[in-house]
C-alpha cells in the first residue's frame, strides 16, 4: 500500500514538472560535453587571471620600466620575469590579456554584425541583392585574410589618437586592429547566415507572420534570425579564438596595437629577438594564447553539440 | 451596397523553367459580411493559390498575378503597395494555415505571436497586447491561458497549436477569415473541435469565413455557399443544398460518390475517379475535367464551358445535362 503511495507521488511530481525550455535543452546537452566543460574551467581561469590579477599589479607596474632589472629570468620580485625594457611580464600578460581579450570580443562583434546583415538581408530579399552582396562576399573570400589585415593595420595605423576609457588609456591601434579583424572575418558568418535565411524563409511560419501583416524588418530580424541562432553562436564562439590568433599574428609582425599598450601578441613579438636566450619571454605570453583559444574551440564544439536540433537523440 | 470582398475574373500563373503553370484562371466570386463560402476540390487545383493571389502572398517571381481585380470594400487589392498590403493582413483579412506544426515559430513564444500583430496593427503597448493575447488564448478554449502564454509551439498538442493559429488571425478581430485545410493535419476529433470553433466565434464577431478543404463533409456542416475547383476553374457554384442535393457537374457528382457514407452499405466499394488531375503546365483545349468524365461528349474536347446558370444561385460549367446524360 505504501509503496504505491510514494511512486504516485513520484509520478505525480515528474508531471508537475513544468517543460525545458530550449536553454535548459542545449545546457543539459553541454554538460554531457566533456572536453567543453574543460574549455568553460580554461576560459574561467583566464577571466580571473586578467580581472583579479588588474586588482593585485597597476597598469602602472605593467608599463614601469627598470633598466637595471631587463631580461631578468623568473623571481621572487617577478614570477614570470622581465622583458628587454626591465618591465614585469607578469603584470604585462594580465593587462595585455585583457587588450587581447577585449579585441578577440570586439572583432566579433563587428563581424557578427556586419556578416549577419549582409547574411540575411541576402538571404531573405533574394534577386539581385542577394547577387550583388554574395559577389561582393565571395570578392572578399578571395583575397588573403592576413594579406587583407596587414594591408588595412599598415594603412590606417596612427590614424585614430590614443583615447582613454573607464580611467585606463588605449593606444588608438586597438580600435584599428578591431575593424580591421572585424571586417576581414565576416564573409564565413554572413554565408552560413544566409543559407539559413534561405531555408528558414520558405518555412509556413513565415508566411503566417507575413499574414498577420509583420513588416520585412521584422520578419528578418523578430522571426527567422532567432531560428539562426545557434549556428551563428557557434560562427561567434569560434570567431574570438581567431580574432585573438589574428590580433597576436598582426601584432606579432609589428603592425598591431602598439607599445607601450600590451597585447599578448605584441609581447611575442618583443621576444623574437629573445627566443633562445630568453624563454620566459615568449613561454607565457604564447601558453596564454595558446589555453584561450584552446578553451574557446572546446566551448565551441560544444556548444555547436549542444544547439545542433538534429543531436537530440545523440546524448540522451 | 457593395460587397465586403469581390474577386474577379482572377489569374495567377507560375514562370517556371518547365514552362507557364496556370495555377488559376479567371475565377471570379463574391463575399458578404457574415458569409461563409467554401471551396473544394481535390489536392493541386488551385484552392490555396487562389487566397493567396488574395493576400497578395504569391511569391513573385515566380508567381504573377496576371489578371483580375480583387476589391475589398471596394478597394483593389492588387493595386496596393507592399506597405498598404501590410495594413490590410491580419487587420482587415486573416488567414490559418494547413500545417500548424510548420506555421507556429518554433523560437517564439505563443503569446509573442499573438500579440504581435496586436503589437502591429492596434498599436498596443506591450502589457496591453500581453492581457489581449491571454484573452484570445482564452477565448479559442485553451485552458490555464495565463500560463500557457509563454509556452513555446513545442510545448502545445497540435490541436492546441492550430487553436493558437486561430487566435492569432482573430487578434484584430478580421472582417474575412480564410482558413486553408486548417483540419487537415489534425485527427477527426479535434478536427470536429476546430470546426465548432470557427462556427461559434463567426457568429459571436460576425465575420466572413473562406474555408477550404477537400473534405465536403467538412463544408456540408458549415458553409451556405459552395464553390467547386478544378484545375484552377470553378466548375460548380451553389448554396451546400444545391451541392449536396442536386449536384449537376459530373465532378462534383464523382467527388460525391468517392466520399464515405454512414448510411450507405460497407459492402459497397467507393468510387474512384480514374485518372489524375490535369497537368496544369499546358492545359489541352476543352474541359479540363474532359479526361477523366465519363459523361464527355464531342463538345467537350473542343471548347471549355463557362459557367451558366441553371437555377437560382446554382451554376455549373459543363456541355452535358447529367439528369438526362445528353448534351444541353
Amino acid at each position: 500500500m505504501t509503496t504505491t503511495e510514494v511512486s504516485w507521488e513520484f509520478f505525480e511530481e515528474e508531471i508537475e514538472r513544468p517543460p525545458l525550455t530550449p536553454a535548459q535543452v542545449a545546457w543539459r546537452r553541454f554538460r554531457c560535453h566533456k572536453m567543453a566543460l574543460v574549455g568553460v574551467g580554461l576560459l574561467i581561469a583566464i577571466f580571473l587571471y586578467v580581472i583579479v590579477g588588474a586588482f593585485i599589479y597597476s597598469e602602472a607596474d605593467a608599463n614601469r620600466t627598470d633598466l637595471s632589472i631587463t631580461l631578468s629570468p623568473p623571481s621572487r620580485d617577478h614570477p614570470l620575469g622581465t622583458d628587454g625594457t626591465g618591465r614585469c611580464i607578469l603584470a604585462r600578460t594580465i593587462y595585455g590579456g585583457q587588450i587581447s581579450v577585449l579585441i578577440g570580443l570586439s572583432a566579433v562583434i563587428v563581424s557578427v554584425t556586419v556578416g549577419v546583415l549582409i547574411g540575411a538581408i541576402s538571404g531573405y530579399y533574394g534577386g539581385h541583392i542577394d547577387a550583388i552582396l554574395m559577389r561582393f562576399t565571395e570578392a572578399m573570400f578571395n583575397i588573403p585574410q592576413l594579406f587583407l589585415l596587414i594591408l588595412l593595420a599598415k594603412l590606417l595605423s596612427g590614424k585614430i589618437p590614443t583615447f582613454k576609457l573607464l580611467g585606463r588609456s588605449f593606444s588608438g591601434s586597438v580600435i584599428v586592429i578591431i575593424g580591421v579583424i572585424g571586417l576581414t572575418s565576416w564573409m564565413y558568418l554572413a554565408r552560413i547566415v544566409r543559407a539559413n535565411f534561405l531555408s528558414l524563409k520558405e518555412q509556413e511560419f513565415v508566411t503566417a507572420a507575413r499574414c498577420i501583416g509583420s513588416r520585412n524588418f521584422s520578419i528578418i530580424f523578430e522571426h527567422i534570425l532567432p531560428n539562426s541562432v545557434a549556428p551563428i553562436v557557434v560562427a561567434a564562439t569560434l570567431g574570438v579564438a581567431s580574432a585573438i590568433i589574428n590580433e597576436a599574428y598582426v601584432s606579432f609582425l609589428g603592425l598591431g596595437v602598439q607599445p607601450p599598450t600590451a597585447t599578448w601578441g605584441n609581447m611575442l613579438d618583443q621576444a623574437y629577438h629573445h627566443l633562445d636566450s630568453e624563454p620566459w619571454m615568449w613561454f607565457f605570453p604564447g601558453m596564454l594564447i595558446l589555453l584561450t583559444v584552446l578553451g574557446i574551440n572546446f566551448v565551441g564544439d560544444g556548444l555547436r553539440d549542444a544547439l545542433d536540433p538534429r543531436a537530440l537523440t545523440q546524448t540522451e | 451596397m457593395a460587397p465586403l470582398l469581390e474577386v474577379q475574373d482572377l489569374t495567377t500563373r507560375f514562370y517556371t523553367l518547365d514552362g507557364i503553370v496556370h495555377a488559376v484562371n479567371g475565377i471570379s466570386y463574391t463575399v458578404e459580411e457574415g458569409d461563409t463560402l467554401g471551396i473544394v476540390g481535390e489536392s493541386g487545383c488551385g484552392k490555396s493559390v487562389s487566397v493567396l493571389s488574395v493576400m497578395g502572398l504569391i511569391p513573385e517571381p515566380p508567381g504573377k498575378i496576371a489578371a483580375g481585380q480583387v476589391l475589398y470594400k471596394g478597394q483593389d487589392l492588387l493595386q496596393l503597395d507592399q506597405k498598404q498590403m501590410e495594413r490590410i493582413r491580419g487587420k482587415e483579412i486573416a488567414m490559418v494555415f494547413q500545417d500548424p506544426m510548420t506555421s507556429l515559430n518554433p523560437v517564439l513564444t505563443i503569446g509573442h505571436q499573438i500579440g504581435e500583430s496586436l503589437i502591429v496593427h492596434l498599436g498596443m503597448g506591450q502589457k496591453e497586447a500581453r492581457r489581449q493575447s491571454v484573452e484570445l488564448l482564452d477565448m479559442v478554449g485553451i485552458p490555464q491561458a495565463a500560463d500557457r502564454y509563454s509556452d513555446y509551439p513545442h510545448q502545445f498538442s497540435g490541436g492546441m497549436r492550430q487553436r493558437a493559429m486561430i487566435a492569432m488571425a482573430l487578434a484584430c478581430s478580421p472582417n474575412i477569415f480564410i482558413a486553408d485545410e486548417p483540419t487537415t493535419a489534425l485527427d477527426v476529433t479535434i478536427q470536429a473541435q476546430i470546426i465548432d470553433l470557427v462556427k461559434t466565434l463567426r457568429d459571436q464577431l460576425g465575420m466572413a469565413v473562406i474555408w477550404i478543404t477537400h473534405d465536403l463533409g467538412i463544408i456540408a456542416g458549415l458553409a451556405e455557399k459552395v464553390l467547386v475547383m478544378y484545375a484552377g476553374f470553378f466548375i460548380e457554384r451553389g448554396s451546400v443544398d444545391d451541392i449536396y442535393g442536386d449536384p449537376r457537374h459530373p465532378y462534383t457528382l464523382a467527388l460525391l460518390k468517392s466520399v464515405p457514407r454512414v448510411d450507405r452499405t460497407s459492402k459497397e466499394r467507393l468510387a474512384v475517379i480514374s485518372g489524375l488531375p490535369p497537368d496544369l503546365l499546358g492545359l489541352p483545349p476543352g474541359c479540363p475535367f474532359a479526361p477523366r468524365c465519363t459523361y464527355m461528349v464531342e463538345q467537350c474536347r473542343k471548347e471549355n464551358p463557362c459557367l451558366e446558370p441553371i437555377g437560382f444561385g446554382h451554376e455549373i460549367a459543363c456541355w452535358v445535362d447529367v439528369t438526362t446524360g445528353r448534351e444541353r
